[in-house]
């Protein structure tokens, strides 16, 4: 744990290994080591490769989302966005994305991915908070079981047990409901041993005052613990952002409606229906939609997302 | 396990706090889990009507079953693929990224977006990309005079997915490949520097052997995503086809279970799934661990 902490640390841009370097900046291969432009130049090109190679499927699928419906089936299809950018957006995310397959309008989809990633993302760090804040902050029987049935969970991935927990929901009624694709995804053993190994590092001092003082842990837990976490909660807000959004598996199962289907479940709908059937242009807006909200989350919040990814691998 | 001294005195508290996560566990992990543990050892007929214990016949015929065999050696594969190309490839990255001083934050912002990216949307990104008649980067590879077609050849195919699958990847393993890189005492490698010793080799006898940590660590995070979480670029882009070139094994669980209706066999399937799981995470666990004292 404590070297992982360690490399979160120096995963972030800033600070920890500031004092190593030389004031004026250089750093390794430049100038302090030794001066080699054609490498540094070589890196530059590298790099900037890589990042081409990333982006193309994207720059791709924007480009494809700008235009008409006959323009995309040309080969090759145009490598500049054409004029139809506003028009395929709306009619997706107000009408739905395709004439020949029917689905919801990607706007009521996106709502529902929305709520999805929102209550597994508060709903995760809720349970997890409290549950850490119990195995830390008290002595219980059952106290030790409860830790290693929750680090059991780990071990049990959603993909190996498919069909009877496709069966509990079923029976609980769940099918269709917001709570359906929610609530099965929401105990979390990351989150927690997160929680519980950050709680082993608030110095005993403050939980004695508190004692002392006569608050109780429920004050303790609201005026110190939780105040202090905000950090822990905003990286691990951003990781399960993103899981929510991204789930596939747990929606095609759990959504049998058109209303409650989600973007990315939505779009492997829409190519569903085979060659002829697939209007491009608006499967590629539906899918910038699809990766807009998730992509903003990272980009806005870079910090918390490499603290919360580094953080949140055990 | 380390422990706190001071402490907080209740009876029920401590079960209060701790009964919302066990109660979602057990209804929606432990339970189901059981179920797929004992309906492994039954057959059933597709109407549920007649149920029949039969031990390990499950598992048995799972292993005589060359689909299945298939479907190991296919996740083998593709698991390796991913594993090797994606550490790799950022590695690469990382190394080049980690010697430049300006810049360097922007190239990082760059790369680390497609970790956003759902993978069943990924998948529809690069099959819109080798689609045989729309695609651009199939209508660049037929221009080089290479035959290409995913829909219809298998190797095609699996290369199509393991790419979608890498490139997903790529962000994350980046950025632990750099956080490893930045974090190598920066007074080994002017040593080895004063002594004469060019860039590739301090790559290769200083920073990559003090890199294994991070290294391992991430082929076994790699292998564990190759194995589950790349179902959504499975389904999404090729449903395990064409014929069964693609189908790993969390897909055919899937397949088996839902669409073929085989509940003995596919719980039978999950029980093995489980049993590899549990398998890296010990190892992942253990290297952990290890990491502590290192």
């Amino acid at each position: 744990m404590s070297t992982l902490e360690t490399t979160a640390a120096t995963a972030e841009p800033a600070a920890p290994q500031q004092p190593r370097r030389f004031r004026w900046g250089a750093r390794r291969g430049e100038g302090m080591i030794e001066n080699r432009p054609l490498l540094t130049f070589v890196s530059h090109v590298v790099l900037a490769i890589g990042v081409a190679i990333v982006a193309l499927p994207v720059y791709i699928t924007f480009v494809a989302s700008t235009l008409a419906g006959n323009e995309v089936l040309q080969s090759p299809m145009p490598m500049l966005p054409g004029s139809h950018l506003l028009d395929n957006y709306r009619t997706v995310l107000l009408q739905g994305a395709s004439a020949n397959v029917t689905t919801a309008p990607v706007g009521r989809m996106m709502f529902n991915s929305l709520v999805m990633a929102l209550v597994i993302a508060f709903g995760k760090i809720a349970i997890s908070l409290l549950s850490a804040f119990a195995i830390v902050y008290f002595r219980f029987p059952g106290r030790g079981l409860a830790f290693w049935m929750i680090f059991l969970t780990l071990m049990l991935p959603v993909e190996v047990r498919i069909l009877p927990t496709y069966k509990v929901v079923s029976d609980l009624h769940m099918i269709d409901t917001y709570a359906g694709l929610t609530i099965p995804l929401i105990a979390s053993a990351t989150a927690t041993f997160l929680f519980r190994q950050f709680f082993l590092t608030i110095p005993e001092e403050l939980a004695e005052a508190a004692r002392i003082d006569g608050a109780g842990p429920l004050r303790f837990l609201k005026d110190v613990v939780i105040p202090l976490s905000r950090p822990n909660m905003a990286a691990l807000f951003v990781i399960l952002f993103i899981y929510g959004w991204n789930q596939y598996l747990w929606p095609l199962l759990i959504t049998t409606k058109e209303d409650m289907y989600t973007t990315v479940i939505g779009i492997k709908l829409l190519i569903a229906g085979g060659e002829q059937a697939t209007e491009w242009n608006l499967v590629m807006a539906t899918a910038m939609l699809a990766m807009l909200p998730p992509a903003l989350v990272v980009l806005l919040m870079q910090r918390w997302f490499v603290k919360g990814l580094v953080d949140s691998e055990k | 396990m380390s422990e706190k001294r001071a402490r907080f005195e209740s009876r029920w508290l401590p079960y209060a706090l701790i009964a919302p996560q066990m109660a979602v566990t057990l209804v929606f992990f432990f339970w189901p889990a059981s179920q797929a543990l004992y309906t492994s050892l039954l057959v059933q007929d597709a109407f549920g009507t007649n149920t029949q214990f039969v031990w390990f016949d499950n598992f048995k015929d799972l292993f005589a079953n060359p689909d299945y065999l298939a479907s190991f050696k296919v996740t083998a594969v593709f698991s390796l693929l991913v594993a090797v190309l994606g550490l790799v490839l950022s590695l690469i990255l990382a190394v080049f990224a980690d010697r430049i001083v300006r810049g360097a934050g922007v190239y990082k912002t760059l790369l680390i977006w497609p970790y956003a990216v759902a993978p069943a949307v990924a998948a529809v990104l690069w099959l819109f990309l080798f689609n045989p008649t729309l695609g651009i980067v199939a209508h660049w590879l037929i221009g080089l005079g290479i035959a290409w077609n995913p829909l219809l050849d298998g190797t095609d195919a699996l290369i199509m997915v393991v790419i979608a699958a890498v490139w997903k990847q790529i962000s994350y393993n980046f950025l632990f490949f750099l956080a490893g890189l930045q974090s190598i005492p920066k007074s080994l490698i002017e040593a080895a520097a004063i002594d004469g010793a060019g860039p590739l080799r301090r790559f290769a006898t200083i920073v990559f052997p003090l890199l294994s940590p991070t290294t391992f660590f991430l082929l076994v995070v790699n292998i564990v995503y190759a194995f589950f979480d790349t179902f959504g670029i499975i389904d999404a882009s090729t449903s395990g086809g064409p014929g069964k070139s693609t189908e790993i094994l969390v897909y055919k669980v899937y397949a088996d279970g839902f669409k073929g209706l085989d509940l003995g066999g596919s719980a039978a399937q999950s029980v093995i799934l489980m049993a590899i799981v549990i398998g890296l995470t010990v190892i992942q666990f253990r290297y952990v661990e290890r990491k502590v004292t290192y």
